[in-house]
């Protein structure tokens, strides 16, 4: 067994940088359309192509709705003026800043236990929390860990769209949770039901079921995007500010789109 | 034997059937007369040895259409027994007893759009769970409204399963649909007596989205979201086959870069997901140091794919017609550099592996598929060639260009969890082979034409990692889907799952999990 111990060795660290510096290697994020000021020709091209309706135009502006963006790069690829695209992979913000920090964050004095619930995901966002357990990312080194028991859990990260036979389970782990607790909805489909949404058996978001605290776009964000939001959890970064609530839009209006 | 003999052969047994052949689609429909449908995929899959694909069921305005999907083993070729019978009878005779294959195929067309199947013995609670839903609801018929929330029934708090297994010391152990780390929602009933559990029932569909009822009236490019989105680290996959139904109803001739290209990324694809699932069967058995080596290598094939193509799970790539997405040959070659050094240090792996006497004492004769059941459940992907069963639809109905290629098809004989580790392992180094001749071979020219989409139905299919895939699709009058059915290789696999799971040591089922290597979400839909 003894090969085992000198490939470890030999392997040596692989660990990111995050957070102490930007990691900066090639294909660990995926990114996001940039909204802002654009032509008003071109924003409404964009807009139609857009047919999850995350892009609208408003006030001369094209607003992006993180919560519905679900990485189609219909609006990039395929179009003769492309959207602005953003890198970066801190996009974890907080839904309720002052109020949430003030009670718990020094409840969690750093070290979280962490219950990951799948209620319907489509197992990228599922295989992307996975990988946080990878060396690349390594996030016991930060003091959290993934516990199967919701009485040792601090926090509750979810992921997919909620699906009508996993409400149950769901909010029984939520309850069995000890209070203070945290909630973490990651990925497009947890926070607007991304693409299954409306329908008989997702007809609700994480949000509207449970209070949820922090939030994660992206249709999967990557490991450090769900990294980013544990550290918010535990007070180590501040959240970004991508969600801007106004934008949001509600399901009876994309269903009229 | 070629189509046109199987349908003289046909005709002569059962004079009734009216047939249509179209060779050009290496295509022959059988239209049968209700009471011949069992005869007929009897004579088809136990003389004929064709495969049973799977049952797709439409909602017509007058009458309901069955359709039986075959093809064979040996030749390009495919049959489709159909039938017809009006809305008001929707009763139709069982073929589960003999293609045991079909079984969830009645069970889910039975809860769905209530059709009845005479002689299946088990209906009932298996999409919609029972405690959850009010009886008599057909969510996949015309009338419901897929948007609307239902009424649900009050929960029955005296339920209690239904257990076998009658010994002394007998109990049923519950598991899921939440347990463990990381893990997607499923409950498994093992009974069990003491250590030994003798049976394993899994119950799915937790995660049931109804992508099939939301993809109706939809335009096909927001069925597409739904295509690639619905079992994601399968994604290039499944938008492939979905992409290829379309493409064959309309006529389209796929540029060739775009096919070279897409069978790249189909190849990558399947590198990553295999190296992740060499992963969860390290983890499964607790050798950590292995364990780590894979998720590097998987994070690295994943941060491949996102320098790539941008998206490290490869969304939004194919389109009706070809490809979003032109990739210089450059970028192709280096990306391809890049999997050969990763492929080399997984081979260092499994050498590794292979000399590991703990880790191969939890694999070896642990889950074992012997060939018959893998035939009976009509198991698909590695988990069937683990058990003798050299079956790959990219070498038995080629598409994107696929016979072009060389490449084995690995087989192993045990059908236990090594063989299927061994499998995984060889396919893997297959994928990366068919990748270095794709770039070899990278024509010039466009990577899309334009489609416009026309009326019709076709079947598309595709060697998913996991195994076969097809997607039918039927586009309306108004060029918006009408339906869209997914046949997914989870939900094949998962119906053969309680096979491995039978009599074997408690500590063994995480391995025996891993080693099937099921996704829920593609099963689920």
């Amino acid at each position: 067994m003894s090969q085992w111990v000198r490939k470890g060795l030999a392997t040596g660290i692989k660990t990111t940088c995050y957070p102490g510096r930007e990691e900066t290697a090639p294909g660990v994020s995926p990114g996001l359309p940039l909204g802002g000021d654009y032509p008003e020709k071109q924003a409404s091209e964009l807009v139609k192509r857009c047919t999850v309706g995350a892009l609208s135009f408003q006030n001369h502006k094209l607003v992006v709705d993180y919560r519905r963006c679900v990485h189609c790069y219909r609006c990039i690829r395929g179009v003769t003026l492309p959207i602005a695209w953003q890198q970066g992979y801190e996009w974890a913000t907080d839904t309720n800043i002052i109020e949430t920090r003030k009670k718990f964050v020094r409840a969690f004095d750093r070290s979280l236990n962490i219950i990951v619930v799948d209620t319907g995901d489509c197992g990228a966002c599922l295989n992307e929390v996975r990988q946080l357990n990878n060396p690349y990312y390594n996030m016991h080194r930060l003091g959290f860990f993934i516990t199967p028991t919701p009485r040792e859990a601090d926090v509750l990260l979810i992921v997919g769209p909620l699906t009508d036979h996993m409400r149950e389970p769901l909010r029984k782990v939520y309850d069995a949770i000890p209070m203070p607790k945290w909630v973490i909805a990651v990925g497009a489909c947890a926070l607007s039901g991304g693409v299954f949404s409306p329908s008989f058996v997702c007809d609700e978001n994480i949000s509207e079921f449970l209070p949820v605290d922090v939030e994660v776009p992206g249709q999967p964000p990557p490991p450090l995007a769900i990294l980013h939001a544990l550290l918010v959890v535990a007070g180590l970064k501040p959240p970004a500010s991508l969600i801007t609530q106004s934008v949001s839009l509600k399901h009876e209006e994309v269903k009229k789109q | 034997m070629t189509l046109d003999n199987i349908q003289e052969i046909a005709i002569r047994h059962w004079p009734d059937i009216k047939p249509r052949l179209d060779l050009s689609h290496s295509l022959c429909e059988m239209e049968c007369e209700l009471e011949d449908i069992p005869d007929v995929c009897k004579w088809l899959s136990l003389e004929m040895h064709y495969v049973f694909a799977g049952l797709i069921v439409e909602e017509g305005s007058s009458d309901w259409e069955l359709r039986y999907v075959f093809y064979s083993d040996h030749e390009p070729g495919w049959i489709y027994i159909l039938t017809h019978q009006p809305l008001s009878d929707p009763a139709f005779p069982s073929i589960s007893g003999f293609l045991h294959a079909a079984d969830w195929h009645e069970r889910e067309a039975e809860d769905l759009f209530g059709l009845y199947f005479a002689g299946h013995p088990r209906l009932g609670d298996f999409v919609l769970h029972n405690e959850r839903w009010q009886e008599k609801l057909r969510p996949m018929l015309h009338s419901f409204d897929g948007k609307k929330s239902v009424e649900h029934r009050m929960p029955d708090l005296e339920w209690k399963p239904n257990l076998i297994v009658k010994a002394p010391g007998a109990f049923g152990m519950t598991i899921g649909p939440k347990f463990s780390g990381v893990t997607e929602p499923v409950h498994f009933l093992l009974e069990t007596v003491g250590e030994d559990v003798i049976r394993t029932i899994p119950r799915l569909f937790y995660k049931y989205r109804a992508i099939e009822k939301i993809a109706e009236r939809l335009t096909t490019e927001s069925t597409l979201l739904l295509a690639e989105r619905f079992a994601a680290t399968t994604a290039f996959a499944h938008s492939l086959a979905f992409v290829q139904s379309i493409e064959n109803i309309c006529g389209i001739k796929v540029p060739e870069r775009a096919q070279v290209l897409r069978v790249l990324l189909a190849e990558l694809e399947r590198l990553r997901h295999h190296v992740g699932a060499v992963q969860e069967i390290c983890e499964s058995t607790a050798l950590a140091v292995a364990t780590s080596q894979a998720a590097i290598m998987e994070e690295e094939l994943l941060r491949l794919s996102g320098w790539f193509t941008g998206h490290r799970y490869l969304f939004g790539l194919a389109v009706p017609g070809g490809l979003n997405k032109e990739f210089d040959d450059s970028v192709c070659h280096e990306a391809v550099q890049q999997a050969k050094a990763i492929l080399k240090r997984f081979d260092r792996l499994e050498e590794m592996l292979r000399v590991s006497s703990s880790f191969l004492d939890r694999l070896e004769e642990v889950g074992i598929v012997n060939q018959l059941e893998a035939m009976k459940h009509g198991l698909v992907g590695p988990v069937a060639r683990a058990s003798g069963i050299t079956r790959d639809l990219r070498k038995v109905q080629p598409y994107s260009g696929y016979e072009a290629y060389t490449f084995e098809v690995p087989c192993e004989q045990e059908g236990d969890g090594y063989a299927r580790l061994r499998v995984l392992f060889e396919e893997a180094r297959q994928s990366v082979k068919i990748m270095e001749q794709a770039t070899a071979s990278l024509p010039g020219g466009p990577v899309f034409s334009e489609v416009r989409i026309k009326p019709g139905s076709a079947l598309g299919w595709v060697e998913a990692p996991r195994g076969a895939a097809f997607h039918w699709l039927r586009i309306g009058e108004d060029g918006r889907v009408s339906r869209y059915r997914l046949i997914t290789p989870s939900f094949v696999n998962w119906h053969g799952f309680h096979v491995a799971a039978e009599n074997f040591a408690f500590q063994d089922f995480p391995i025996i999990l891993a080693t099937f290597d099921l996704s829920v979400a593609e099963n689920d839909r």
